[in-house]
């Protein structure tokens, strides 16, 4: 079995992208043979009010059993809280937070309420240390990347915190796991779908030195085709276990169940 | 059969440490992927002794003696690119001669010097000269300058190709960051230019733009510095091309416009 924690729907709002109705969503993953993906919507990251594309994410995960929602939520607007609950009640594995998308502090006092709030509701929270190629983008898209720090301060910030982050470079990976000791290393899944194979073999280099079970499986679909992270995994040596791993049990363990 | 017509190796004077782990993982991977050639070059000393776009006329020599002497130690997987820095004219030249003597199939322009600019001439003449392709460094779409380079975007790289159209050139890396679409828009009528398929990038739609802009006849796979996303694109392209079209992506193309017979018996 195959989980894609990172998958979007909908459109991008500074450039035309195909790939990201439901329908093609699917598409992708039966072609590459995903079982399920974790959908949160892409136009919304950039909203003044990004829980407003909740609604389509609940939708397509209403009618299409290998989706699972992942609704955002935005600490510094009024509701939160109930957008945590309605994420609960839906049954969504984590819930997602951009705070650079959103101008707010990444580990200013907000997004800390909101470390607690969701810990206390053992509901992971998602976070993109970045969504594209900072080469590629429009030159009025100058949001800034997630900072290493600022996963450390988040992770340090509660006991029964647990990150997903995606989008991750080895170096931040690498600066956030060794920078944390290794309860809170334990409680951050890195995402894939940012890592080189070879010649760099950047994740095989981390499953020796973190460990497989530090990773899950994510695409980034569809700014990026799945048969990326897909091929990576070819590429990379791995015992079965730790395939298995990060194919898929590590984000089953880490979801809200 | 499979061409990698954008690979890169390093060498024991170059900044990396791990050159070898690196060059042993990319011919590891190689056969994995099923590539019978990486058609590869060497940036001077990638930065160690100067920078890797604009290679001092000492370490682009350095970098091709090495390449040299990987190809003789693969002589079924390896072929090279000679590396010039066009700043260095004679130099560049001699380059080009001692290399191609010895067996290089083709010429490596980084960002040492914009594309459409005169100096890069006498290089465009010297491929001529040997019926040698030229790999282009490209930044798919500028827009301003980048430190560490003099890049160069599709539009300059056209203008050079205007000026050449006996010389085939290869635009590299659409995936490697930037506007791809800016790129395949300036390509589309330049029929004397190709588009490899390198690179980070695996958008969805790249693909398939790729091919509306120039065709399965204009387009070369590779994978620069990051195989998995070559192997992505090449299972892609196995969904979205016919067979005939397909090998034509895969080998054909390349073997069209490196010179005849030089990926022998393999293909």
């Amino acid at each position: 079995m195959i989980i894609d924690v990172n998958t979007f729907l909908g459109h991008h709002p500074f450039r035309r992208l195909d790939g990201g109705s439901p329908a093609a969503i699917v598409a992708g993953l039966e072609r590459v043979g995903i079982d399920q993906a974790w959908i949160s919507n892409l136009a919304a990251v950039f909203w003044r009010d990004p829980t407003e594309g909740n609604r389509i994410v609940y939708q397509a995960a209403t009618h299409h059993v290998c989706l699972r929602p992942v609704p955002a939520v935005h600490p510094g607007l009024p509701g939160w809280i109930e957008v945590l609950e309605e994420a609960v009640d839906r049954e969504s594995p984590c819930v997602r937070v951009d705070p650079i998308s959103y101008g707010i502090a990444p580990s200013g006092s907000e997004m800390l309420a909101l470390v607690r709030a969701a810990a206390e509701r053992n509901l992971p929270l998602q976070l993109a240390v970045r969504l594209e190629d900072s080469r590629q983008r429009h030159p009025n898209d100058l949001t800034g990347e997630l900072p290493a720090w600022a996963v450390r301060a988040l992770i340090r910030s509660h006991p029964e915190a647990r990150l997903i982050v995606t989008h991750a470079d080895r170096d931040l990976i690498e600066q956030v796991h060794f920078g944390s000791t290794p309860d809170e290393a334990s409680r951050i899944l890195w995402d894939i779908c940012w890592l080189w194979g070879p010649p760099e073999d950047q994740l095989q280099l981390l499953v020796t030195t973190i460990g497989a079970g530090r990773f899950c499986f994510g695409t980034g679909m569809p700014l990026r085709i799945p048969e990326s992270s897909i091929a990576k995994l070819e590429l990379t040596e791995l015992t079965p276990t730790e395939r298995r791993a990060i194919e898929s049990s590590n984000a089953r363990l880490f979801a809200r169940s | 059969m499979l061409v990698d017509v954008h690979a890169h190796f390093y060498h024991p004077a170059s900044q990396r440490i791990d050159w070898q782990e690196r060059n042993e993982s990319r011919l590891a991977a190689g056969e994995r992927i099923g590539i019978a050639w990486h058609v590869a070059s060497i940036l001077g000393s990638w930065g160690r002794t100067s920078p890797t776009y604009f290679p001092s006329p000492t370490d682009v020599t350095v970098g091709n003696d090495a390449l040299l002497e990987l190809i003789s130690v693969h002589p079924r997987r390896i072929k090279g690119y000679v590396c010039v820095n066009p700043n260095y004219t004679e130099h560049a030249i001699s380059e080009i001669e001692r290399c191609v003597a010895q067996g290089m199939i083709g010429i490596k322009l980084a960002a040492s010097r914009r594309a459409d600019d005169a100096l890069l001439d006498p290089i465009g003449e010297c491929a001529a000269h040997y019926g040698l392709p030229i790999l282009h460094h490209v930044w798919q779409h500028r827009r301003k300058e980048w430190p560490g380079q003099e890049a160069s975007d599709a539009v300059e790289l056209c203008q050079l190709a205007r000026r050449h159209p006996e010389v085939s050139f290869i635009l590299a890396h659409i995936g490697g960051g930037g506007d791809w679409r800016h790129s395949l828009h300036a390509v589309r009528r330049a029929d004397n230019v190709f588009v490899d398929l390198s690179g980070s990038g695996v958008d969805y739609g790249m693909v398939e733009a790729a091919l509306d802009a120039v065709g399965h006849t204009r387009l070369l796979w590779g994978a620069d510095l990051t195989l998995c996303t070559g192997l992505a694109k090449l299972r892609y392209l196995d969904i979205v091309l016919e067979p005939a079209a397909l090998n034509a992506v895969r080998w054909g193309n390349a073997e069209r416009i490196f010179p005849a017979g030089v990926f022998g018996a393999a293909l």
